[in-house]
């Protein structure tokens, strides 16, 4: 048994219809997994069975190969050893931040307490706030308190419910890292919940996509974006446009754009239909080459730009260009495609198997 | 073009207004419902068994429905009822009129005026909720009356001697509803402020702009809209009207309340007294009914606060005489005269009055009103948790049900509390003289168990609104982190919501402290023999006509009656900060 947390066909509801259906994955010891979708898709109540403040209406949970949620059942959150960041931080607003972090260590003698606390402080780089009220706190150093007071406890697991959804996205990422280093450091095993695919890239072993209630796909940030298993994933994860293909032979499929090249899945025999996913960084800009397509939007990203392009046909592709290449809005640029690694679904409504 | 942009954010005003309030209304209620846990049956079965426990009085006195009518219920039929029926009738109308009379007008001219020392006559208009209303009725009749000092100076004045002159009689029906009318109308005043408080000033121009006077606006727009708070606060007044028997007893008027203790302390009916407090609590039911039905409407007429609030007018010339005037009559016969009398007789009367006696009597008042309020303020705090641990139907309705006490005369409950009481001593007592040949006597009726008990029916709501607020400002995460650090829901009760709630703790605990302190009925009833508290000796001292010996208890309580005001009037400045 290395596995640190199972979910194994879990479904919570509220009385009606389930909020999330059939979910199952697994996290080892160790690791830092997160549960990333839009808004409303389950992901935030699920992270709360887990924490056992939502009961299951089926399936199960077990933690270290015990059972700690079945359907109408939950082990109480108290007796679980799962720490928990909330969204808000939920600090104690009557406590200062030393007994904030302590406040989960009552069985410790008070010497042993406030040696943990003062590692704790140290941990999250706030040495000299133990006796601060956290009201007295900014944003990011409160996260840092809520972020101690769930670790003190060495909880199995920890739990993090959108922690950086109040930081403005300058801080987000910079503060996720850290976040990632402290608990690494501490060989904690954490689940996330985020709407934010770079914070969850940037804190996140591997990733559960979740829509709708069901999950779509759990792998590392890499495979989800250059590998996505299904269309949401595809949309979801990154930039691209999905252009309708035909296969003309066993490594090539006939688009819009001309033939691409690339490996096919087995099973898919010439003539049939499939869509494919193209990246920004599929298409590049080549003054060369016979296929033009119109500007038609631009963002400037620093080192790049990001291109919006219409093709003759009305259809628009994606394309990231060094930035010392401004072209204006109307211009028709030269473009080309780069595939390394295709990525392709059936078309909807076609049985062809990918 | 200036008009013509305000008129239109006028005439859609209400929408958004409304959404707001629902909306609001409806995310407080997601925040507040707490998932049922299944392993936390405890609380739940604790909760719904306290509310049972305290529905017993009111369901004992309605089982007395059911019971044949005895020969004095046919008595009453043939003979008082229809008094009780009649006079209790009348002194609801008659006191519904007064508060209205002096609360909205009250309330108007504070909320839409500016003239000298209206910041201070906006606390000070509640200052008459201090004092009970046979308190203020013992200290006008002793200042009216033919031995009184205003009697006695109209006949130093006039040369009058008895029967020279008619003087109107304090103690009579329309004394009571003006004696009722005088401490009562701060309901009125409190929520028909905050609903002109709450008024876009918008409305109001609106229909000045199509012709109407200032007068014509308040009557048209600004009390129509108003209506629904000024109802619930008359309500409260009414049922507060409903309960009262120290004034009504003192003045020979028959009502419900002076019924019930003459039937059960004269005739020794306790059933025919059951009967007759369930009739009274059929009018208490309607009266709680209306008001919950007004408080809906009240939501709805909802105007946004967002809005601009009103401008002030600024009274002038003879306006600010009648502006004045308005506030000063209330306040000065509500409050600064009877309380001034009360300080001349306690002066006067210091020598004789204030022995060990009376130290012994504040100590009894202050010791049980004290003890009255932990154990009330207990279970209402482990009603209110109760509820945000498992927000079910089942058990708000527990919850509501709890809390109606407070609408329920101290008569009533007294009743309902006596007889199961007594019934239980005496099922105990026969049993263990018939297996142990002793007598254990009262253990519960005749002890300060069922005055204790009776006091935490009638004030558990105080307890649980205070509470209940408090908890409601403490967002939820805050349990569900305390409880993912290993806490179980006592320690979080115990080591979060308590100490982060120690402000409310303390106002529910000084409310109760003095509605306790001022009780009379139930205390009447259900006191230990030779058990004496403040509002007792008062009661006795007036029987006997001793009005300026009273003057001490009563003034003690008139003080500690001070202090909600105090706390109301803070919540005023909170308010104004918001409007102004």
């Amino acid at each position: 048994m290395n596995k640190l947390l199972e979910v194994i066909d879990a479904e919570v509801g509220y009385g009606g219809a389930p909020v999330v259906r059939q979910v199952s994955f697994a996290l080892e010891p160790g690791r830092i997994g997160c549960l990333l979708g839009p808004s409303g898709c389950g992901k935030t109540t699920l992270l709360r069975a887990i924490a056992g403040f939502e009961i299951l209406q089926g399936g199960e949970i077990r933690m270290r190969g015990q059972v700690v949620s079945h359907a109408g059942w939950s082990l109480p959150p108290e007796q679980r050893r799962v720490g928990m960041v909330f969204q808000d931080f939920a600090l104690f607003p009557h406590l200062k931040v030393g007994d904030n972090i302590g406040f989960g260590l009552r069985h410790l003698s008070e010497r042993e307490r406030r040696a943990r606390v003062q590692t704790l402080l140290r941990l999250v780089g706030l040495p000299e706030f133990e006796g601060v009220y956290p009201h007295q706190l900014s944003g990011g150093q409160q996260q840092r308190v809520a972020l101690a007071r769930a670790m003190a406890p060495r909880p199995e697991l920890l739990l993090m419910d959108e922690p950086f959804s109040s930081m403005d996205a300058e801080m987000r990422e910079q503060l996720a890292r850290e976040v990632r280093d402290i608990i690494k450091e501490e060989e904690i095993t954490a689940l996330l919940v985020t709407h934010d695919q770079y914070e969850a890239f940037a804190m996140a072993d591997e990733i559960g996509v979740l829509n709708a209630g069901q999950l779509m796909q759990w792998d590392s940030g890499y495979n989800l974006y250059h590998r996505p298993g299904n269309r949401f994933v595809a949309d979801f994860i990154g930039q691209g446009v999905i252009l309708p293909g035909e296969v003309l032979n066993e490594g090539q499929v006939q688009t819009e754009l001309g033939a691409i090249n690339g490996q096919l899945p087995p099973g898919c025999k010439p003539g049939c239909k499939l869509e494919i996913l193209l990246r920004p960084d599929d298409i590049q800009h080549d003054d060369q080459s016979a296929l033009h397509a119109k500007v038609v939007a631009k963002a400037f990203r620093g080192a790049e730009f990001l291109y919006t392009l219409e093709l003759a046909s009305g259809t628009r592709v994606l394309c990231f260009a060094p930035s010392h290449h401004d072209h204006p809005l109307g211009e028709q640029l030269g473009i080309r495609v780069e595939v390394d690694h295709l990525v392709m679904f059936p078309q909807p409504g076609q049985t062809a198997s990918v | 073009m200036q008009f013509a942009v305000n008129g239109a954010g006028c005439a859609s005003a209400p929408f958004p207004c409304r959404e707001q309030g629902v909306s609001a209304i409806s995310s407080t209620a997601v925040e507040t419902t707490r998932r049922p846990h299944g392993w936390l049956s405890g609380w739940r079965l604790g909760v719904l068994g306290v509310a049972l426990v305290v529905a017993l009085p009111v369901l004992t006195v309605f089982a007395f429905f059911l019971q044949p009518a005895t020969d004095a219920w046919q008595h009453l039929v043939q003979t008082a009822l229809h008094d009780y029926v009649v006079n209790s009738v009348l002194l609801m109308l008659g006191v519904a009129a007064g508060t209205l009379l002096l609360g909205v007008s009250t309330a108007w001219v504070s909320a839409t005026c500016e003239f000298p020392g209206r910041r201070v006559f906006e606390w000070a208009l509640l200052l008459p909720m201090a004092i009970p209303a046979y308190i203020i009725a013992y200290t006008y009749t002793g200042l009216l009356d033919f031995a009184g000092p205003v009697q006695g100076a109209l006949r130093a004045l006039f040369g009058w001697g008895y029967g020279d002159y008619w003087f109107p009689n304090v103690r009579s029906l329309p004394g009571a509803i003006v004696m009722l009318s005088l401490v009562l109308y701060p309901y009125v005043y409190l929520l028909a402020r905050a609903a002109f408080l709450e008024q876009s000033v918008c409305v109001l121009e609106v229909s000045r702009t199509l012709g109407a006077t200032p007068m014509h606006t308040f009557l048209r727009v600004a009390l129509p809209m108003a209506r629904p708070a000024i109802v619930a606060g008359l309500l409260l007044a009414l049922m507060e009207t409903l309960a009262d028997y120290g004034t009504v007893q003192f003045f020979g008027v028959s009502t419900f309340t002076t019924g019930i203790f003459r039937t059960w302390f004269g005739l020794g009916d306790a059933v025919a007294a059951a009967q007759l407090s369930a009739l009274l609590m059929t009018f208490v039911f309607v009266l709680i009914l209306l008001e919950r039905w007004s408080r809906r409407q009240a939501r709805y007429h909802e105007t946004g606060a967002r809005m601009k609030s009103l401008p002030r007018h600024r009274l002038e010339g003879w306006r600010m005489a009648v502006g004045l005037a308005v506030c000063i009559v209330p306040l000065a016969f509500g409050f600064l005269l009877p309380a001034g009398q009360l300080l001349i007789w306690v002066v006067r009367t210091a020598g004789r009055m204030l022995d060990a006696d009376f130290l012994r009597i504040t100590g009894n008042s202050l010791v049980l009103a004290g003890s009255a309020a932990l154990v009330t303020l207990l279970v209402g705090l482990f009603m209110a948790y109760g509820k945000r641990l498992h927000g079910d139907r089942l058990v708000q309705g527990a919850v509501r049900v709890a809390g109606m006490g407070y609408a329920i005369p101290g008569t009533v409950i007294a009743i309902g509390v006596m007889i199961p009481f007594a019934w239980l001593d005496n099922t105990i007592d026969t049993w263990v003289r018939a297996r142990f040949d002793f007598s254990t006597g009262l253990l519960l009726s005749g002890t300060l168990v069922a005055l204790l008990f009776a006091y935490m029916v009638r004030f558990l709501a105080v307890a649980l609104q205070t509470v209940e607020a408090g908890l409601a400002k403490i967002r939820p995460g805050m349990d569900d982190a305390a409880r993912s650090l290993g806490l179980g829901p006592l320690d979080v009760l115990k080591k979060v919501h308590v100490p982060m709630l120690r402000g409310s703790l303390i106002t529910a605990m000084l409310l109760v402290f003095v509605d306790v302190l001022k009780e009379l009925p139930a205390t009447l009833v259900l006191r230990p023999f030779n058990f004496n508290t403040l509002a007792v000796r008062t009661y006795e001292l007036a029987a006997d006509e001793r009005l300026a010996d009273a003057a001490s208890a009563s003034l003690a309580i008139v003080l500690a009656g001070i202090i909600p005001v105090i706390l109301l009037s803070q919540s005023l400045s909170r308010t104004r900060i918001r409007y102004e």
